[in-house]
């Protein structure tokens, strides 16, 4: 049983601009949703205001509500600690350059405090377990640097490091497109066992992609969530003719 | 693949209370989210431990203008603006005048920027256009060398090298076939103007040169390829192509090297004689801003002493930072304007 | 399409003048020339400084403390400890605080005061040392009422503040944005993410800079002739006059004793051994720098 994501009238900023109007969306638990929509209509910026992210822009600001289960992002609860629930993974692998492939995984957990060394061990390997890179790295991981992987590997790195603290939501921001096409294909099948311990958010601009992976998908256009329902019934029959363009490929 | 499941998931509330048939699994969800206090009182400390060190900078150089000011206040009383144009330095009689360490300065360093330009941009063009890459690096290493060395070590190779090459051979020579002009005469002591100006040459040089090599590799290389499909000759396509545009920026590098000739003090007060006299001859020792200060400074017996020297440090500071400041917008125009000019 | 504009065959086809190309011999031979005149001193210099530094060297050199006048012998053995004690007293000052305003300026930094923090560090780089010194002799010497080891390191740590600052602050910037995110993503505060993921990344190039610096301040000498001042007899006391290797040498050199000189010589062999040593130390730590940070 994992928490889903209530979100509520939802506005972003970045300064004057307004880059999201009134987001409503219900993001069910253990299940993939992805976010699709063409390039600036805000579906980064719509999950990067999921855990807060979206402000350590200057200037940028976000108001609405978003319940993560019982946990109100925005009622006051200090940014760091709502993120420390919540695993993000960036659209460029973007693992600690200077640490080893241990050092990145542990790295979430140790920056926050946690001593326990038998227990970081522990789960730094359950965690390379369930981002598939385990038996690639088990015997260096000490040795290795984290930068020193290929991209694929990289990806499933920082999947692992934000598998480390143990989120209930995993927040992914076009994961796959730095990637090759076999590194993507691992990740699709990652993110396929994940989603039974995990509710997961997949921005992606693959169509093909959303409708392989996800369960659940939203339509963005210009700052505004057009659609959201079963990823069947948007890529099959839509309900709004904008989202039948986008599909069919008349734009974006 | 392995696909260990984390079991039953951790609760919603941001402070979770392990359950019982948990326990395994709270053991290894004890995250450090149990000690999350807020991390805001942390991170404005640090922020304004931070901007503390920033205003530490400022704070420098306020304290800086204000000791300098201060302790010149007493000088300037006694002897006004004229202090710059008078010659007497007279300690015995408290009678100060610093036109010869303004004069010492000036020719001094004006001296070490007519040999040491040409050279610099000589080796900044050998360096940049001419020198086949495998040297290039070594080279320009080496160069950078030059600049590492501490000014009292340049100082001592002076008094025991330079000065008696200087005397023996040099003056001599420069006394017999330029003699006619008034510069070179009186006794080839050696020690003097002369040998002031070339060691600071050789220590300006460094910085001439690699701003000027910053600047011409900065010009793109389409100037270059335009200049060469006219049908110019390397130097043509250098002159035009690539030194043409650099102007601003190399002057700047001249600028810059000659606030460090006006403030350069050991090398300087080494082989310069220290006499407070305006000499017409290069032969003639003289006194420079800097090395005043350094020789008399902590011999000073009265406060009025005391305060002509600090205020010659004020007059050298002014100077110094105006002719820098006026060499990195020179510099700066060069090195962010080119490339946004480069299609015109 | 137009017509191809004719042009007299013997413009294309006309050799370069005589004249053009002897101007062009003459520059290039002359820019060869200059780095031949530039690279004279230079060899000279350092010849010089092995040739009559080893001479001079020897163990009693290391380790004793200068003889009275006209005696032989004697040493720089405590100009050498007043150096390092010097340095350790700037660096302890000099470092926290110019790095601590490169955090500044890199993370908190982009607005009007940091450009202000910024353009104040450039213009505190050109201040000539013999001016930083008459300050410190301001602050620290005539508080105290005597010369001081303390009022030296405060001299140069003045120095070496601007140096490391701009080094620490082009480092950090270096660092991808992205690095940053990841650690924010995790919920790392931001303090935290500076310290152990900024600054961690960054680290041999704040080394780098912090070690140029150093090496920088290790030879000067006009800062500490009136606040250092040197000292005959060995001084370990923050608060008492201390020998420099720099003014040892100053002072022998324009003494009027050979054997002096010779000590001159020897002393200056040493300043730049440490010199060369602390900038080729940058050099390995630069290079090996990525792969020290394994948790």
């Amino acid at each position: 049983m994992g928490v889903g994501i209530k979100v509520e009238h939802l506005n972003a900023w970045f300064g004057k601009t307004q880059a999201l109007h009134d987001i409503n969306m219900d993001v069910p638990a253990n299940h993939a949703t992805a976010v699709i929509g063409p390039s600036g209509c805000g579906k980064s910026t719509y999950v990067r205001c999921l855990n807060r992210m979206h402000e350590t822009i200057p200037d940028a600001r976000a108001e609405g509500r978003v319940a993560i289960g019982t946990l109100d992002v925005y009622d006051g609860t200090p940014a760091v600690q709502i993120r420390r629930r919540i695993g993000m993974v960036f659209q460029k692998p973007n693992p600690f350059p200077t640490m080893s492939i241990y050092g990145n995984v542990a790295a979430g957990l140790k920056l926050n405090g946690f001593r326990d060394r038998r227990r970081l061990d522990e789960i730094v390997e359950r965690s390379l377990r369930l981002s598939a890179l385990w038996e690639e790295v088990k015997d260096t991981l000490h040795k290795q640097s984290g930068a020193s992987l290929s991209g694929g590997q990289q990806q499933r790195l920082c999947i692992a490091r934000a598998l480390a603290v143990q989120p209930e939501v995993l927040l992914m921001d076009e994961p796959c497109s730095a990637l090759d096409p076999i590194s993507t294909g691992k990740i699709e099948e990652l993110i396929f066992q994940l989603k039974e311990n995990f509710t997961i958010v997949i921005v992606t601009h693959n169509m093909q992609q959303a409708s392989r992976v996800a369960e659940f998908t939203g339509f963005f256009l210009l700052g505004k969530l057009i659609e959201f329902d079963k990823t069947e019934k948007i890529f099959t029959t839509p309900s709004d003719k904008r989202t039948e363009d986008y599909i069919t490929g008349r734009f974006g | 693949m392995a696909n260990p499941a984390f079991g039953a998931p951790r609760l919603d509330e941001p402070q979770p209370v392990a359950e019982p048939q948990l326990v395994a699994k709270a053991e290894a969800n004890s995250e450090p989210l149990l000690q999350a206090g807020s991390s805001h009182v942390a991170d404005e400390v640090f922020r304004y431990a931070m901007l503390a060190c920033g205003l530490c900078v400022l704070a420098l150089v306020g304290i800086i203008i204000y000791e300098l000011v201060k302790g010149s206040r007493l000088s300037w009383h006694a002897f006004g603006f004229s202090f710059f144009f008078r010659s007497e330095w007279d300690p015995v009689n408290e009678q100060f005048g610093a036109l010869p360490f303004v004069y010492g300065t000036l020719v001094s360093s004006i001296l070490a920027l007519l040999l040491a330009v040409p050279l610099a941009i000589g080796v900044a063009i050998f360096i940049t256009e001419m020198c086949p890459s495998r040297v290039k690096g070594v080279l320009a290493f080496v160069t950078e060398l030059l600049a590492a060395i501490p000014s009292v070590i340049y100082g001592l190779w002076a008094i025991f090298v330079l000065v008696p090459l200087l005397r023996q051979y040099v003056q001599p020579w420069l006394a017999r076939y330029l003699g006619w002009t008034d510069m070179f005469e009186g006794p080839p002591y050696g020690i003097g103007m002369l040998a002031a100006g070339v060691i600071l040459a050789i220590m300006v040089v460094p910085i001439i040169s690699s701003i000027t090599r910053e600047v011409m590799t900065a010009v793109p290389q389409q100037q270059r390829e335009a200049v060469l499909a006219l049908g110019a000759t390397r130097w043509e396509m250098i002159r035009t192509g690539v030194l043409r545009n650099a102007r601003a920026g190399i002057l700047g590098g001249i600028i810059l090297g000659l606030g460090r000739a006006l403030g350069e003090t050991m090398a300087v007060t080494m082989v310069i004689g220290n006499r407070p006299e305006i000499a017409r001859s290069l032969f003639a020792p003289g006194y420079t801003m800097a090395s005043v200060i350094a020789n008399e400074f902590s011999e000073a017996t009265t406060d009025t002493y005391l305060s002509a020297l600090v205020e010659v440090g004020l007059a050298l500071f002014l100077v110094t930072i105006i002719v820098n400041i006026l060499a990195q917008i020179l510099v700066w125009s060069v090195t962010r304007g080119m490339p946004a000019r480069s299609n015109a | 399409m137009p017509d191809a504009i004719a042009t007299p065959a013997s413009f294309t086809t006309a050799p370069v003048s005589l004249y053009r190309r002897s101007v062009n011999l003459i520059m290039t031979s002359a820019a060869a020339l200059a780095v031949v005149l530039v690279l004279l001193p230079l060899g000279a210099i350092f010849a010089y400084l092995v040739y009559k530094g080893i001479g001079a060297l020897n163990w009693d050199f290391l380790t004793q403390t200068p003889k009275p006048v006209g005696e032989a012998g004697g040493g720089m053995a405590n100009a050498i400890a007043g150096t390092g004690l010097i340095l350790l007293i700037a660096s302890s000052m000099g470092v926290p605080i110019g790095i601590g305003a490169g955090i500044y300026l890199a993370e908190y930094g982009r607005n009007r005061l940091g450009d202000l923090v910024r353009f104040t560090a450039d213009v505190l780089n050109g201040v000539p040392s013999i001016v930083v010194g008459i300050v410190a002799y301001a602050i620290v010497v005539l508080t105290q009422g005597h010369f001081s080891a303390l009022a030296g390191g405060v001299a140069l740590a003045i120095m070496m503040i601007p140096t490391i600052t701009r080094t620490t602050e082009e480092m950090l910037l270096l660092v991808p944005n992205a690095v940053r995110e990841a650690a924010y993503g995790l919920g790392v505060s931001r303090w935290r993410t500076t310290l152990s993921i900024t600054l961690r990344t960054a680290t041999s190039g704040v080394i780098t800079g912090v070690m140029l610096a150093f090496a920088r301040v290790a030879g000067e000498t006009a800062p500490l002739l009136f606040t250092a001042f040197g000292n005959q007899y060995w001084n370990w006391k923050v608060n008492q006059p201390t020998a420099a290797l720099s003014l040892q040498v100053f002072t022998y050199a324009i003494s009027p004793f050979d054997e002096w000189h010779r000590q001159a010589w020897a002393g200056a062999l040493i300043l730049i051994i440490l010199i060369v040593v602390a900038v080729s130390a940058v050099r390995i730590v630069a290079s090996r720098g990525m792969l020290k940070g394994a948790s």
